[in-house]
């Protein structure tokens, strides 16, 4: 065999072994997330007997992670751009209690009971975005005092009581309690109790979508003449996402099909990562989170985007209300306490930064995960509510420190 | 034989995958000023990081011997107590502290464990100051005072730690010329109270001033080190880029076209202490030339600019004309659309967003041009930036590699490609070759010639006398907010400039 031939083929593993070195470089944080969740899951199914991985279980986990993943995502733009919203909570539980007034006192419909209460969330968001953005007062202050400000008129507009959806006309509470606690539905009788077809569907849509839209990349980034993995590695690439996907899928296709909840949850997190990747929107958010002076200077209008910003903030909290009421079926004085705080841990874990300029949408909602996983396993295991909240601390503090030391390498 | 106060011998340092120095040797007598002198990268601040310890003991090769032993620092404080003491281009002191609180910061002088003496600081802040010639009391806070001040006070606090030896890392690149004269004549008289100084700086001819010897690095080597009698300014230049350069400064003759600027009584007040900081200028710039804007550090040159693009100032009155338009501006937004770009004086401040990789930060003023309905097309984003990587031919490893990890000649490229990319009329350039070393400023020149040719109206902003004077075509001088010279190149000589900049007639 001569030199050339010989030399051929490894020169192209040379170029592959490359790329692939080069991909895990550049996602450390998101394969250490990921290994992360495993471990945590792994450590709670030797601890619970198993429990905690059955299908049921994870299926329920998805659901609780609805709330701080929704928060999550916002919270994320709002940290990479220097913010920080405390008053989630508080205008989570308003947002939730001004939605089941309306569908108790006033007796509306559910669609304009939520279209409603999604304009309060802007509103409020609005108020947060003139005080950041015209007024300058830094959004600690702001939401801090709106944090106090919204506890308090939870107790004003539900009379200091918990107001249950039952009280609500019966149509409208029935069709509102699908949000937080309803399943895709089962079309063909004969898979009823057994597969969840549509829930089965979607997921293979999905699926083909993903794999589709990978490969229109790739094809798009030829036609530009860039670098491209090989045909048969980016295959593999597809292959092996398209499985993890499929796992998730089908530990929900097993047990009672996808929860509306969890499509929204995936929905606002695919629209989210493409507003921050691939928008001016999202770009300036980062750029004023990164260096507002050059931002200014290149000319990005901070105040106008900073409003923006803060009032998609307002809507996402008024949306993470509407599911946290619809699963609970009540709205409670006491509702989204302490929510901000699981939002950012979600977030920080999730690799942003709060120093700003740094953090994906992806990240977050592994790091809601995270956070749901020890509140459902550590449930399971009837640990001691002292310890839940020590050791939630404590993994939190655990996360950022593994994320510095990482960062300074 | 001589007497060494530092020997460095045989150091090699290695970064994953670099060498950073190898087999340097470089020795410094005891009372004198060493210079150190390379382009950017050439391993300078390595060196010095490891005879402060910030690199301890064990990670490189070599001996460091001070004060005839062989030192084994494990970190900057015991550099410190060996009488080591670096002054970093970047001053590291607190900006809302009095003098004196910030001299005996971390080394406090107490009579009681824990209880600060302050009479006993003041007294002894006092007696440094008067030492490095600084007239200001000791409870003046730092925030109030100039760069070059406070430039002393770092000196001042490096002698009240008792240094033996001071090393100086570009001292000067923030300093106007007095001051640098100032500085220069206080290091003077600090050697002939015996202390020994390394001097590290891209500008030459102070190096020439002071050092009385002078070591040349290149590529973590080092080339040379000479008695300043039989070494010159070429020589060193030389010895640094390892080739000649025949033209620091390559202008070309140009025609001269239509006026593209035009800014008429331009007057502008400083948002805070309201005074007037551009007094009733007036200037044309044209088509097809570079246009010199110099002055001494103050002068008003970099408020100017930063009114002019809308970004600063409080606007008493004037107008600007581009193309024969008035402009509506004001804000960096409209200077942008209008044609106007502004490459600022600090570009980690101002210019680059550090954490981003080179194409987000090439084309973060003109995503307009790349973007539909709000969302940008990845792969013309790839295409623009790509493109100005290889014009201006800045180095990096990949369009994703974040922009803190490139030196500073690269980082300056990728702002000039940001501004070119949202193709400007007027080009303002603010200390475009602050802090970059030689290779990469004749770069930066050509790419400004570049630009000329292809119709776009340049007005650089230099305090480098050769540099204005060899780059451009005409010469406006301001002086305490005026514009005090406009000087045709033919007639403008370095004299000229510095009597219309320190007179202002």
């Amino acid at each position: 065999m001569n030199e050339a031939v010989k030399g051929a083929p490894s020169v192209k593993e040379g170029r592959v072994k490359d790329l692939i070195v080069d991909s895990i470089k550049h996602n450390t944080k998101q394969y250490t997330m990921f290994i992360a969740l495993i471990a945590i899951w792994l450590t709670f199914t030797f601890l619970t007997d198993s429990v905690f991985l059955t299908a049921r279980n994870l299926s329920n986990l998805f659901v609780q992670t609805v709330t701080t993943a929704i928060l999550a995502i916002g919270m994320v733009l709002i940290i990479v751009a220097g913010h920080i919203d405390l008053s989630v909570g508080s205008v989570l539980g308003f947002a939730g209690a001004v939605c089941a007034m309306l569908m108790i006192k006033l007796e509306w419909g559910v669609v304009p009971s939520v279209l409603t209460t999604l304009l309060v969330g802007l509103a409020i968001g609005t108020w947060h975005g003139f005080w950041v953005a015209y007024r300058k007062v830094p959004a600690f202050i702001v939401s801090l005092a709106s944090m106090l400000a919204f506890r308090g008129l939870i107790i004003g507009i539900t009379g200091g009581q918990t107001q249950g959806l039952e009280m609500a006309p019966e149509g409208a509470a029935n069709s509102f309690k699908l949000i937080g606690q309803g399943y895709l539905p089962t079309i063909s009788a004969a898979a009823e109790g057994r597969v969840h077809d549509t829930s089965l569907y979607c997921s293979v849509a999905v699926i083909a979508l993903f794999v589709a839209s990978g490969l229109r990349k790739r094809a798009a980034r030829l036609k530009y003449g860039f670098t491209v993995l090989p045909l048969k590695l980016e295959i593999l690439r597809l292959a092996f996402l398209s499985a993890i996907i499929g796992t998730f899928a089908m530990i929900m296709v097993m047990y009672l099909g996808i929860p509306w909840s969890v499509v929204l949850v995936l929905a606002l997190a695919v629209l989210f990562s493409f507003i921050a990747g691939n928008t001016k929107f999202g770009r300036h958010l980062y750029a004023i989170g990164g260096n507002p002076e050059a931002a200014k200077l290149s000319g990005i209008n901070i105040p106008r985007r900073t409003l923006a910003l803060w009032m998609i903030m307002g809507v996402m909290t008024a949306v993470a209300g509407i599911v946290y009421t619809a699963r609970l079926n009540a709205a409670t004085t006491s509702a989204g306490q302490n929510a901000e705080l699981d939002a950012i841990a979600a977030a920080v874990i999730g690799g942003t930064s709060l120093l700003g300029g740094e953090g994906t949408i992806f990240g977050a909602v592994i790091g809601a995960l995270v956070m749901a996983s020890l509140d459902n396993g550590m449930s399971l295991m009837n640990l001691d509510i002292t310890f839940q909240y020590v050791i939630k601390g404590l993994i939190l503090l655990l996360a950022v420190w593994v994320d510095m030391a990482q960062r300074k390498k | 034989m001589d007497d060494f106060i530092l020997e460095m011998k045989g150091i090699g340092k290695e970064f994953p995958g670099v060498k950073a120095l190898e087999n340097v040797n470089f020795q410094v007598r005891r009372g004198e000023i060493h210079a150190l002198v390379g382009e950017n990268g050439a391993g300078k601040s390595t060196l010095m990081k490891i005879l402060s310890g910030l690199y301890p003991y064990g990670t490189y090769g070599g001996d460091v011997v001070f004060d005839g032993q062989v030192q084994k620092f494990t970190g900057t404080r015991d550099s410190e107590k060996a009488g080591v003491a670096i002054i970093y281009q970047e001053l590291a002191l607190v900006k809302h502290m009095t003098i004196a609180e910030n001299i005996y910061l971390g080394d406090e002088i107490c009579r009681v464990k824990g209880w600060i003496d302050w009479n006993e600081t003041y007294q002894r802040t006092a007696k440094v100051l008067k030492e490095v010639g600084l007239k200001l009391s000791p409870a003046a806070l730092v925030i109030d005072i100039g760069v070059g001040s406070q430039q002393l006070v770092e000196i001042a606090k490096a002698l009240s730690k008792d240094a033996k030896l001071l090393i100086l890392d570009e001292p000067t690149a923030a300093l106007t010329e007095t001051e640098t004269d100032n500085l220069l004549q206080i290091l003077g008289s600090l050697q002939q109270k015996g202390v020994t100084c390394i001097y590290i700086s891209h500008r030459l001819n102070e190096v020439m001033r002071i050092a009385d010897r002078i070591t040349v690095l290149r590529d973590g080597r080092t080339i040379c080190t000479d008695e300043k009698a039989s070494m010159t300014v070429d020589r060193m230049i030389h010895n640094m880029v390892g080739r000649e350069l025949t033209n620091m400064y390559p202008r070309k003759e140009r025609p001269v076209g239509d006026t593209v600027l035009e800014v008429k009584n331009w007057t502008v007040r400083d948002p805070v202490t309201d005074d007037v900081v551009c007094d009733d200028m007036s200037f044309k710039a044209r088509k097809g030339e570079i246009l010199g804007i110099a002055g001494l550090m103050g002068a008003g040159r970099t408020e100017l600019v930063m009114s002019l693009f809308g970004v600063w100032g409080k606007r008493q009155s004037g107008e600007v004309w581009l193309e024969g338009k008035k402009l509506a501006n004001h804000g960096a937004i409209d200077a942008i659309s209008a044609g106007i770009s502004l490459v600022s004086e600090d570009r980690k401040r101002y210019g680059l967003v550090l954490g981003m990789d080179v194409k987000e930060n090439s084309t973060l003023a003109s995503l307009d041009r790349i973007s539909k309905l709000g969302i940008i097309n990845k792969n013309e984003e790839i295409k623009s930036a790509g493109r100005y990587v290889k014009e201006l031919r800045t180095k990096t490893p990949s369009l994703e590699q974040p922009v803190r990890n490139l030196s500073g000649g690269n980082q300056q490229k990728v702002v000039i490609a940001k501004w070119l990319l949202t193709r400007p009329k007027v080009l303002f350039l603010d200390e475009p070759t602050r802090g970059i070393d030689v290779g990469a400023k004749v770069e930066i020149y050509n790419i400004m010639n570049g630009l000329v040719d292809q119709g776009v109206c340049v007005v650089m902003i230099s305090s480098e006398l050769p540099e204005v004077l060899g780059m451009s075509d005409r010469i406006l001088v301001v002086h305490e907010g005026r514009i005090t010279g406009d000087l045709p190149r033919a007639e403008a000589t370095e004299e000229k400039v510095m009597h219309c900049a320190t007179s202002g007639s």
